[in-house]
């Protein structure tokens, strides 16, 4: 069986506990405007050309986005920093682009940590069928989950799809019993205003089972890969939320009894 | 930090560097007296030593709490002109270079000068060594294949154990005048011990009787200056002068003695040769607690008046920079640090969790005193708790290079591995820049550093050198004539061979050379077991004998097998004729495939067992070439894996090779990834780092550079904890952190008068930033920052 990925990082310490190893699955349902990792969003590997200026002379370069792996090597790539997982509880992350996007080899991946007795995590839009939400909350430890806005035609706009499913998910993905964090990316200028957060802390304060947000405050990271991966660039009217705001927000859902971190 | 302490740092922070010709003009006139040549060798050194003692200045500074200067006053270092001579060239290179420079008035000239010079030119040991090392030894040498540590200094490079803490110098004289009678009487039996050892044993009594005597020269002037001292310092002057009277003479009883009694011989040990400074008190934390313990329970000493002491004795090191070389210009070692590492935790002689609360109060010593020697590391234990390593990252976290970590479990396995007790094991530690010990039962000698990628390139040129032009290595076939890839590595393996051959004759020679002509009685009578076995530590008399050679460039040899295996014998992208033009034009022409080489080759540091595992070959030929040869003295030969900073001279004997470094440019260090090779970060470079069998060296080095942000919360110190913890599971030996931005290391290169202070980890050592050369800091910037992703 094989993933598309795009990329392994090592050492990875704020994907969840402990050290870990988080591997990006290629491939989103979502087109995010403020994504970090445009070149996860389309499926399957990709090949651009770069021109690279090295000791004075003009190099054009190939460079291929995103590669074909067999999911059991895979695994044992992965597991290459079994000891620091080990010695300090951390584990694998499986993200993306959209790990459900390729549920199969996710499921497979998920299955062989649990039989080696590996931690892991899976961060998710939650965009995709109730069968896999279930199936994932059933074989993974953690799942981190995105929640951009609690308005379907806002969300509509600014990630492609509408948010039914992926509240619904939510709701599932609550009263299974995995642990989970709901993670909200906030940017000034798409959701940082009460009217956004009000609606969005009402939801999740019903739900059974969840104990902890993090807000992820927008930085314009990602914005020099857009023009290299020939992508429209929509960031524009985006701005970082000022500290003050973040520390509102932050009191908003503390004060429901939800731990909550900024960052994370 | 107290007033007091306050000024004294004030006052060592900015004491200038100079050279002192007291030292040499005391050595000359002693040797020139009448009837010294016809003493044995090693009563000349006794007595000489005893000559300097007796006459040398008395330094007492303003404030302070312990004694002693090596020169008259701080920083004022001395030379050896009985090792080797400094011209009067080498005193206006001193006296007029940028970096570490050593002032040297017109005094001090005129003492070289009339003085200095005449007696000794053509009877240094370095002019001696000369004259009788082999050519091919020359060769190798002036080539860059490797260094020679003893050319310039004295074989050294040992801990003190805890014997000062038991025994007075009363106390050893009387185990020597027993040994004395021993031999004696075995003498009269008709068993005859030769004569040496009686000698040598009456050696041994002079030093020490001339430690107490300058004790007691202290302890004059200090009366004398409590005359007219105000009643304060009054009554403390009085009391330093009671514990001068005291120790070293008889064992301490109080904290403060013990750190009198230590300083006296430390002072003793680098003065009377240069040992290349390593020479330190090991396991403070240990040897002090149970005076610390006494006094507080009976309420003698507090908490804070131990800091006090304790910070008082952290100056002295400071006030005492590493002699300087001859010949200046040497790049080998362009920072003048002394290297003196305080041990602080590991495990007891028992092999019990040995933290105790002196060793966090060290911890905070380290924390405020903020200066360059002594040098600090933490040795942890699995058994160790993770608190304690915690209270280490929270300095290692202040930018300033220390503590060092160090992997107890594994120093203990490596000690006993080469044959040390086990208890001897755990009273050990490392030394220098991190290299195992068992302390105060071991001569362990480094003999110099040997150049891994230089064999390369001669082994590439079938044992010729390019920069030289001669044939110094066997004929081991033309490469571009190899069929595969085992060819190369055979070939290497021989001129390895070759090469430690020689380099090993030449350091017993050396060796032999220290022993007839250059005994060191007083560090003999502080290293078990040379009194009982009559025997200068020089000569074998140490319990334990090692003599160790350093690899240099480990990761640069390996990027360059890994480079020529993949593109020329695996992928036959170029041929070996192709892949030595490259070489030889440096890259100009060959810019595409440098870059292939840089950014598409399997490099290690990358957890990539492509070129781990021709870093596990290339460890294996070279431990095998070296482990057990043995040397006169009867110690055996072992690596270790540390540059200091000679990846940076090594380098630049070097052209161009496979694995993309431009001819000159510097080697890796240590066992770190080249710089900029490693892609993956800490975890993947730890665990190539750990393919190494750290267990087989005595001590390998590996640099990791953090940024502060890393270190700022509560998790990310947990994290970088479990990170050692890990590493040492797999036994890694020793990791350090360099926490600094590449940012603020730029500012300090343009703006060096506001940085100060900016002390970074070079390689097992801290320095000054400001102090390196521009090419080492432009090296440390470039390593590889690690930024939480």
């Amino acid at each position: 069986m094989k993933v598309c990925i795009f990329d392994i990082k090592r050492f990875a310490i704020h994907d969840g506990p402990g050290i870990r190893t988080t591997v990006f699955f290629k491939g989103c349902p979502l087109e995010c405007w403020w994504c970090h990792n445009p070149e996860s969003i389309s499926a399957g590997p990709e090949l651009f050309t770069e021109d690279v200026i090295f000791d004075g002379v003009l190099l054009e370069k190939q460079v291929e986005v995103g590669r074909w792996e067999d999911v059991d090597i895979l695994m044992n790539e992965l597991e290459r920093d079994r000891v620091f997982m080990d010695e300090s509880n951390g584990g694998i992350s499986f993200s993306g682009g959209e790990p459900l996007h390729q549920p199969d080899a996710l499921f497979r991946m998920l299955k062989l940590s649990r039989e080696r007795n590996i931690h892991t995590t899976v961060d998710t839009s939650g965009y995709t069928t109730p069968e896999r939400m279930e199936k994932v909350c059933e074989l993974s430890d953690l799942i981190y989950y995105d929640l951009k806005s609690m308005n379907s035609e806002k969300h509509k706009t600014y990630t492609g799809v509408p948010n039914r499913k992926i509240l619904e998910n939510l709701e599932r993905t609550a009263e299974s019993g995995t642990e989970v964090v709901v993670r909200i990316p906030v940017v000034s200028g798409f959701n940082d205003l009460d009217q956004d957060l009000v609606p969005m802390r009402d939801f999740l304060r019903g739900l059974n089972g969840l104990k902890a947000v993090d807000i992820l405050p927008y930085h314009p990271f990602g914005t020099h890969k857009y023009k290299r991966f020939n992508k429209e660039n929509k960031q524009n009217g985006f701005k970082t939320p000022s500290e003050k705001r973040i520390a509102e927000i932050k009191q908003l859902f503390s004060d429901s009894g939800f731990r909550t971190r900024v960052g994370g | 930090m107290n007033e007091r302490i306050e000024k004294l740092r004030e006052q060592s922070l900015t004491a200038v560097n100079s050279l002192s010709a007291e030292r040499g003009v005391l050595v000359t006139e002693f040797f020139k007296q009448p009837g010294i040549s016809q003493l044995p060798p090693t009563m000349q050194r006794a007595k000489c030593f005893e000559y300097i003692l007796v006459n040398k200045s008395i330094c007492i500074n303003d404030g302070e709490l312990i004694v002693g200067e090596r020169g008259p006053w701080p920083k004022a270092t001395p030379t050896y002109p009985e090792i080797c001579i400094h011209t009067m060239d080498d005193l206006d290179i001193l006296n007029s270079r940028e970096k570490v420079s050593f002032a040297v008035d017109e005094e001090t000239r005129n003492a070289f000068r009339d003085e200095i010079i005449p007696f000794w030119e053509g009877k240094s040991n370095r002019e001696r060594i000369m004259k009788i090392l082999p050519g091919d030894w020359k060769d190798a040498y002036a080539a860059g294949v490797f260094t020679e540590f003893q050319e310039q200094r004295a074989p050294g490079h040992t801990v003190l154990g805890d014997k000062i803490y038991r025994q007075g110098m009363l106390d050893i004289i009387a185990d020597i005048r027993s040994g004395i009678d021993r031999l004696k009487t075995s003498n009269e039996a008709g068993t005859p011990m030769e004569s040496p050892g009686i000698e040598e044993l009456e050696a041994m009594e002079v030093t020490a009787r001339a430690m107490i005597l300058f004790a007691e020269r202290h302890a004059d002037t200090l009366e004398t200056l409590a005359v007219d001292a105000g009643p304060v310092r009054r009554k403390e002057l009085l009391e330093m002068a009671a514990i001068c009277r005291k120790v070293p003479a008889q064992k301490p009883d109080t904290f403060h003695e013990a750190l009198q009694y230590y300083w006296f011989v430390h002072l003793g040990v680098i003065i009377e040769l240069n040992p290349w400074d390593s020479f330190n008190p090991g396991r403070l934390d240990q040897h002090l607690f149970p005076f610390y313990q006494r006094e507080l329970d009976n309420g003698t000493l507090d908490k804070e008046k131990a800091r006090e002491i304790l910070q008082s004795f952290w100056i002295k090191f400071n006030n005492h920079p590493s002699p300087p070389k001859v010949g200046v210009t040497a790049q080998e070692s362009s920072t003048y640090t002394d290297f003196s590492l305080i041990n602080v935790g590991g495990l007891t002689e028992d092999g019990d969790d040995a933290v105790n609360e002196l060793s966090y109060l060290i911890l905070e010593v380290i924390k405020e005193m903020r200066i360059l020697q002594p040098s600090s590391m933490v040795q942890i234990s699995k058994k160790n708790p993770d608190d304690f390593v915690m209270k280490a990252l929270d300095i290692i976290k202040t930018g300033f290079g220390q503590p060092s970590c160090f992997n107890t479990d594994a120093i203990i396995q490596q000690l006993t591995r080469q044959g040390k007790s086990i208890k001897d094991a755990r009273r050990g530690g490392a030394s220098g820049c991190v290299e195992t010990g068992a302390f105060g039962t071991e001569c362990y000698i480094l003999t110099g550093y040997f150049n891994f990628s230089k064999v390369l390139e001669i082994t590439l040129n079938n044992g010729l050198d390019l920069r030289t032009g001669k044939q110094i290595g066997p004929e081991t076939g033309d490469p571009a004539k190899f069929k595969d890839f085992d060819q190369v590595m055979d070939a290497f393996r021989r001129q390895i061979d070759h090469f430690i051959s020689i380099k090993v004759k030449g350091s017993n020679i050396i060796e032999e050379v220290f022993a007839e002509k250059l005994p060191v009685p007083f560090l003999s009578i502080l290293i078990d077991d040379c009194i009982t076995n009559a025997k200068d530590y020089n000569s074998g008399g140490a319990r334990y004998n090692t003599n160790y050679i350093q690899g240099v460039g480990t990761a640069s040899v390996t990027d360059s097998l890994a480079a020529l295996k993949y593109h020329v014998f695996d992928h036959g992208n170029k041929t070996m004729p192709e892949m030595m033009e490259a070489l030889s034009s440096d890259f100009k022409g060959y810019e595409a495939f440098r870059y292939e080489l840089l950014n598409n080759t399997p490099k290690y540091g990358n957890d990539d067992d492509y070129a781990d595992e021709l870093l596990k070959q290339v460890f294996e030929y070279y431990f095998s070439s070296v482990e057990g040869r043995k040397s006169p003295r009867g110690a055996t030969y072992r690596i270790n894996l540390l540059p200091t900073t000679s990846h940076i001279y090594f380098g630049s004997v070097i052209g161009a090779m496979p694995d993309g470094r431009k001819s000159g440019e510097p080697l890796s260090e240590g066992i770190s990834p080249v710089q900029g090779a490693d892609r993956y970060g800490p975890t993947a470079i730890l665990n190539s780092a750990a393919k190494i069998d750290h267990l087989k060296t005595g001590g390998t080095l590996l640099n990791q550079k953090f940024t502060p942000s890393f270190l700022e919360t509560e998790e990310g110190m947990d994290k970088v904890t479990r990170l050692i913890r890990s590493y040492f599971k797999m036994n890694g030996h020793h990791i350090q952190f360099n926490v600094v931005t590449a940012e603020t290391l730029l500012e300090a290169q343009k703006e060096p008068e506001k940085h100060s202070d900016l002390i970074v980890r070079v390689a097992g050592y801290s320095d000054y930033f400001n102090d390196l050369g521009k090419d080492l800091q432009d090296e440390i910037i470039r390593r590889t920052e690690h930024e939480a992703f």
